[in-house]
């Protein structure tokens, strides 16, 4: 039976001090979480790719270096599920597409480089939308990812398989990336903990590319403690990627303190409600007795208004699009992923042929859309409208923080929604990122964690947006928040719910 | 602004992707009610506003024009669908 005692229910830092005290072995923690593994997949399906043997062999290597008595990384041995969007040396990548399938990377994206250093376990690519296109991880090309608090909804997206992994334990942490809230909104649904950082914190160099001025890599975990601890590793320059900030890094575990005194946060009233329609009722509710929290915990409470954030959908769907018709351009069938077996004429019928075979809908609808946008006549009226309105958002921000520390809001306007419920309407789906955009616009730091529950047991995320580079104060005030209350420590138990499905469908 | 589904036929060439004849009715639907919902920003004065391209102001990124180790050629070459004499192989290009 699974329960807050069993291995890996337990967070990186607990497991990291377990790993120190050599009262566990990384191979008995890797066996644990691969038995829950074992256990749920066939219901979760968060894995697109498990790679055992790997696992295995860098597990072995951490008892090695320790029984030498050797200093390790602080994370070394703990479990990780990798989103299928980082080149991995050696291991299949393919950003949940079919037109990547079968590539295996020559080199490693600089976080996965890093985690490698820290001696990180990798369990296996985790289900994504493919390209990063999505907000349910309906999108994939390698079928739909179950949330393990309901069965029959989505876990969110892009990062919906990293996301269900770290909150049913199929993964002690992982990692996301974040273009206009693919790792917030699913962390939200899915009840864990989820960080995007200031543009340019952490390297892009070997992350599929989307949205490139959007694009961030982020941390998926079970608290926000480890969300501190997986900073750690993954900030900082690299000369590789040309937008990456070269700012020292500072120890983010020293920020985590258990009070809010004198941090000035901002309710933000465009997060509430968006042209005015306002965000689902318990999820309103749940966001505001957060707010109240952190007055108790020392905090000045304001409501603000940053007007111009009601535009960032339109902004968002003509700027993402457009980078992204552009990076995709290189799925050609020529250097690497799939080329068309069908007989051709042509190079240009060879292309079309192959690109129509590989990508999914959405991939094509946004192809499409940002080829159009760009396209002669019409660059004026939306890619450079939309620059021009992306400004006045982040002079919202600039003002906002003048007065503010933080800004906070829901993470989505809603709790998960149901497999299938948004699939066939872009526009509804679209609307589910709202909250989360504008930081992605801003290039501003933000982040969920969780801060109630549905009547229907389904987890509500608060959402956390910093000045730029103010990750420190951000993880501080989710510390203190998140040590005032118990919603993290509650499990999701995806088996009973299984169990409970099967009896209901035997009694139909 | 309504697409029509010849332009949206022109859009899916210069995107070099097929669409079948479902896919181009679907699409003309599914792009005109995502055009129509950008129609909002024009309600904004943005004279005189200049475009945000980028996040951080950082600009021209230089390294010292020294050569570095990179792939070797069978590595660039292993993930290509076809190749031959060491190169990838195409369609003929050239008449």
């Amino acid at each position: 039976m699974s329960g807050p005692t069993q291995t890996y229910n337990l967070t990186a830092h607990e497991l990291s001090d377990l790993l120190g005290e050599r009262k566990i072995s990384a191979r008995e923690l890797l066996d644990s979480v691969w038995g829950r593994i074992t256990e749920l997949e066939e219901h979760l399906h968060s894995y697109i790719l498990l790679t055992r043997e790997l696992a295995e062999q860098q597990a072995d290597e951490v008892d090695r270096g320790r029984a030498r008595g050797e200093q390790l990384p602080r994370l070394a041995g703990i479990p990780i599920g990798l989103k299928d969007i980082y080149c991995t040396r050696g291991v299949e990548t393919t950003c949940g597409s079919r037109i990547l399938a079968g590539f295996v990377p020559p080199y490693d994206a600089h976080v996965i480089a890093r985690c490698r250093e820290h001696g990180l376990v990798f369990l296996g690519k985790t289900n994504m939308d493919e390209f990063a296109m999505g907000s349910s991880t309906e999108n994939s090309s390698r079928g739909v990812t179950c949330n393990p608090w309901d069965l029959a909804r989505v876990p969110g997206g892009s990062s919906g398989g990293s996301a269900a992994a770290v909150a049913a334990s199929e993964a002690i942490v992982a990692m996301g990336t974040d273009t206009g809230g693919s790792v917030r909104q699913p962390a939200s649904f899915c009840g864990v903990v989820g960080l995007k950082p200031t543009y340019g914190r952490i390297s892009r160099y070997g992350v599929i590319a989307f949205a490139s001025s959007l694009d961030q890599v982020g941390p998926i975990t079970k608290d926000v403690q480890d969300c501190a601890l997986m900073l750690n590793v993954l900030a900082g320059h690299d000369p590789r990627d040309s937008t990456s900030i070269n700012q020292p890094v500072p120890d983010y575990t020293a920020a985590l303190r258990p009070d809010a005194k004198g941090l000035r946060i901002g309710l933000v009233k465009e997060f509430m409600e968006y042209q005015g329609v306002g965000v689902d009722r318990e999820v309103g509710q749940a966001v505001r007795a957060a707010v109240a929290r952190c007055q108790e915990l020392g905090a000045e409470c304001d409501e603000v208004s940053l007007p111009h954030l009601n535009y960032s959908i339109p902004v968002y769907y003509i700027i993402a699009p457009a980078e992204a018709s552009s990076n995709l351009a290189r799925y050609d069938g020529v250097q690497y992923g799939h080329r068309t077996r069908e007989r051709v004429t042509d190079i240009i019928e060879m292309y079309r042929k192959t690109r129509d075979e590989g990508f999914g809908a959405e991939v094509k609808r946004r192809i499409m859309l940002g080829t159009y946008t760009l396209s002669a006549g019409y660059y004026d009226a939306y890619y450079l409208k939309a620059g021009q309105v992306r400004t006045l958002i982040r002079r919202d921000f600039d003002r906002a923080f003048e007065r503010f520390d933080l800004l906070v809001g829901p993470v989505s306007p809603s709790v998960a929604f149901r497999v299938g419920e948004k699939v066939d309407d872009p526009v509804a789906m679209y609307l589910s990122d709202v909250c989360t955009i504008p930081a992605n616009l801003g290039g501003l730091p933000g982040m969920s964690i969780p801060c109630g529950f549905s009547a229907d047991g389904l987890p509500i995320g608060l959402h956390l947006v910093g000045k730029p580079l103010g990750e420190e104060t951000m993880l501080r005030a989710a510390y203190a928040y998140e040590q005032s209350t118990n919603f993290h420590r509650r499990l999701a138990r995806p088996i009973e719910l299984s169990d409970g499905r099967r009896r209901a469908v035997a009694r139909a | 602004m309504r697409l029509t589904p010849e332009e949206v036929e022109h859009v899916a060439l210069l995107a070099r992707l097929e669409l079948t004849e479902e896919e181009r009715e679907r699409f003309t639907t599914q792009l005109n009610s995502i055009l129509e919902h950008f129609e909002q920003l024009r309600q904004l004065d943005t004279t005189g506003v200049p475009a945000m391209s980028h996040a951080v102001a950082i600009s021209n990124v230089f390294r010292d024009d020294a050569p570095e180790p990179s792939l070797s050629r069978e590595q660039a070459l292993g993930n290509s669908p076809d190749q031959a004499s060491n190169c990838f192989r195409v369609p003929r290009v050239i008449e």
